[in-house]
């Protein structure tokens, strides 16, 4: 039986006088049901244990039907690896009930849809603005919104929390109220950090984002399937190769065309540099911050090195869409893959030299090991994934758990923690470099020959050669060019495992040039919301060090 | 300091008694607006305003192989009262418009701003509702690096150009005509 016939019978025996409507679309189960059942569904599907995740919320307007908006949960276990999409239609004015009671980590979510959309939903307790500031009118993702009109914000909030009807001062206290960011050396972007402290105590927490929120998701709906691409770069841009991938595996997916196995080894070691690249910024900066500037200095080198890689590849160092839908931009250059090779020599001994500097070290023991640990239960229930759900002891890797382009032929190991404390995400990053390492050591000595890319005419432009010399280039090129590739109607969500986390991609098309919509799933817009409550009761100095930990990239924290 | 620089400061410095008994290996002579720019000029502090992808960038720019030390920039003050040059790196939203323009109104006289990348300088490839579109909106820029992100040789040139700007006094119509809260 097939998932979605087993989904079938078991809620149709707990809800025999439901309208649900069951499908497989693209390889994805989807189940649509009525706005009203949207609460007791997803209760029943978290306590049946047949989720245990909630990756994000969103929303797709249609302003010609009836019921404008779709809503649409992604669900996904972490035993089974199954995934399914929740959808409900909720009309103008219409309102939804909040999924908080179910899932804690809905909060942001809704607060986003709510930010886009304007749709409401019933008892969520801060239903506020989240990506866009306070003083911005109207819906920027509906339709109707025009993606060039900006609108001015003038002054910037005072400190402010949400409001908890629990909580109570201490009337013989005195509290200081401190503002962290959004310029602050130790937010490593756009962040902003409002906290009230009880001498070095916290006694609550509040975050502030959108501070880079730069409309990528508007931007993919103006543009053609393959200009996302460098908007893409933008998202986590310690890592943008892997955001290029994810993009581009998500496209290649609905068009429904596989990759030659060059282009697939070629996108494996670009991910793997990349990891080993954001993770050297993670715990360069984290080093930075805890007072060892050399770590920072010493790490930067081997960044360097990579980016000359990246620059003997295609030109750019830090942004540099490598990849096309169907393939690659460009081959590698001759002997490339024996610098890779040599490169790994190099790091090698730089992960060594890490350790050595780091591991031991007391300073930076003392001030890592307890602090901001979670448990598994809790980091599933806030929707952690990456390195963060690793260090609690939960071993879910996607490049395990749904392999793509042959990670499963690939031997390596998936480190897991412990405590899920700021230290285990530490050692959990390191061991992750080495076993980086080693995925590009074995692709690189079997890299298969043939294309770099498909020749779908339809998809990829032809080579400059048939371009300038014949006319079925000429015209191939024109039509390209001109109506953009087009991939079938329908939707489809596909992940990969980035740097952070799984980096979801959601992509509803219509037949046309470009996306009809295009939601990202960050991976640190779930983490980054249990952050308030992780830093609460804590020391304040405790705050950097998980704000580090955590890897917060504002680019994709705020699209 | 080298002899060369000796000529270009010029002037003769007037310590109360005949100048050329002072031999020219302990003593240079020349103007007081020259000698502090001068000194102005290689000791630049910058404040890195790194809010994007450019961020990532500048932190190259700072480290080990480009090595902005190397040109006497390398006290980086997260703290707009102790620097002199503000480096817009990154894209400047709506939202974070009023923070730049409050981070610039407490930075000390005299001070630059250089602008880093396609976003800081016209908001860049995100002609979109939340992003500003280009920081000279709010503030006055000096010197503007394009490039998305530019690359370290370009970010160390803009810098190298305000530098110049310091040392021939190059008059700023845009900073004195600018007044704070105008979008343009």
């Amino acid at each position: 039986m097939t998932t979605i016939e087993a989904l079938r019978s078991d809620i149709s025996a707990r809800f025999p006088n439901g309208d649900f409507q069951y499908e497989t679309v693209i390889g994805d189960n989807v189940l649509a049901i009525p706005k009203d059942a949207i609460l007791p569904v997803l209760r029943h599907l978290k306590d049946t244990g047949r989720f245990d995740f909630l990756m994000h919320i969103t929303a797709t307007d249609y302003p010609e039907r009836a019921k404008r908006f779709d809503i649409v949960y992604e669900l996904f276990s972490s035993k089974t690896y199954n995934r399914l999409r929740v959808k409900c239609a909720v009309g103008e004015n219409e309102k939804i009930d909040s999924a908080i009671p179910v899932w804690q980590s809905a909060n942001w979510f809704e607060r986003e849809v709510y930010d886009m959309f304007g749709i409401e939903f019933a008892g969520h307790p801060y239903l506020t603005r989240i990506l866009c500031h306070h003083q911005f009118v109207g819906w920027p993702l509906r339709k109707d919104y025009d993606a060039n009109h900006q609108q001015h914000c003038t002054d910037t909030l005072p400190i402010h929390f949400p409001e908890d009807p629990k909580y109570r001062p201490d009337p013989n206290k005195d509290l200081l109220p401190l503002n962290i960011g959004p310029s602050h050396p130790a937010t490593h972007g756009t962040l902003r950090v409002m906290a009230e402290l009880d001498g070095e105590r916290v006694v609550r927490a509040n975050v502030e984002l959108g501070f880079l929120h730069r409309c990528f998701e508007k931007m993919a709906e103006t543009h053609p399937y393959n200009q996302v691409i460098p908007y893409t770069d933008r998202l986590n841009y310690c890592s943008a190769p892997m955001n290029n991938v994810g993009y581009c595996k998500t496209v290649e997916r609905l068009l429904g065309v596989e990759i030659p196995p060059k282009a697939q080894a070629m996108r494996v070691i670009l991910c793997e540099l990349s990891r080993i690249i954001d993770h050297i910024v993670c715990i360069g900066a984290n080093a930075v911050d805890l007072g060892a500037i050399t770590g920072f200095f010493h790490l930067f080198q081997y960044r360097e090195l990579v980016y000359n890689l990246f620059e003997k590849l295609c030109g750019a160092r830090l942004t540099v869409a490598l990849t096309r839908v169907g393939g690659m931009a460009q081959d590698a250059p001759q002997g490339w893959f024996n610098e890779v090779l040599q490169f790994c020599d190099e790091m090698t001994i730089g992960v060594d030299e890490l350790e050595r500097m780091l591991s031991r070290n007391k300073i930076w023991m003392q001030r890592m090991q307890k602090v901001g640990a979670i448990s598994a239960d809790e980091a599933i229930m806030w929707g952690y994934t990456g390195p963060c759900l690793r260090s609690t002891g939960v071993a879910l890797d996607l490049r395990k758990a749904q392999p793509y382009y042959g990670y499963d032929q690939l031997d390596f190991d998936i480190p897991v923690g412990t405590t899920g404390d700021c230290y285990d995400r530490y050692l959990v990053r390191v061991e992750e470099m080495r076993q980086s390492l080693k995925i590009i050591r074995q692709v690189c000595k079997n890299v298969p020959s043939g294309d770099y890319t498909i020749r779908d005419k339809a998809i990829v432009l032809p080579e400059k050669k048939d371009v300038y010399g014949n006319i079925e280039g000429l015209m191939n090129h024109f039509m390209l060019v001109m109506k953009g590739l087009r991939p079938p109607k329908g939707e489809i969500y596909d992940a990969t495992e980035a740097a952070n986390g799984e980096l979801g991609f959601y992509l509803v098309s219509d037949g046309s040039g470009c996306p009809y919509r295009l939601k990202v799933r960050p991976p640190c817009f779930a983490i980054y919301q249990s952050f308030p409550k992780q830093v609460t009761g804590g020391l304040v100095a405790d705050v950097i060090t998980i704000l580090g930990t955590m890897n917060l990239i504002a680019g994709e924290l705020d699209r | 300091m080298a002899t060369q620089n000796a000529s270009s400061l010029g002037g003769r410095l007037d310590v109360g008694k005949d100048v050329t008994e002072i031999p020219q290996e302990i003593g240079y002579t020349t103007t007081l607006e020259k000698i502090a720019a001068w000194g102005q000029k290689n000791s630049l502090w910058p404040m890195p305003y790194g809010t994007a992808c450019c961020g990532i960038e500048l932190m190259s720019v700072m480290g080990p192989k480009y090595d902005l030390a190397r040109f006497g920039a390398e006290v980086v003050r997260f703290s707009p009262r102790q620097s002199d040059l503000l480096i817009v790196a990154g894209t400047i939203t709506e939202k974070m418009a009023p923070v730049i323009l409050r981070v610039y109104q407490q930075m000390l006289e005299p001070k630059f701003v250089l602008s880093m990348g396609a976003c800081a300088s016209s908001g860049g490839f995100y002609r979109s509702y939340h992003v500003l579109q280009g920081v000279d909106k709010v503030i006055p820029v000096d010197v503007y690096v394009p490039g998305c992100p530019p690359t370290p040789e370009a970010v160390l040139d803009g810098i190298m150009t305000i530098q110049k700007m310091i040392e021939d006094h190059t008059p700023r119509p845009w900073k004195d005509n600018w007044k704070p809260g105008v979008w343009r």
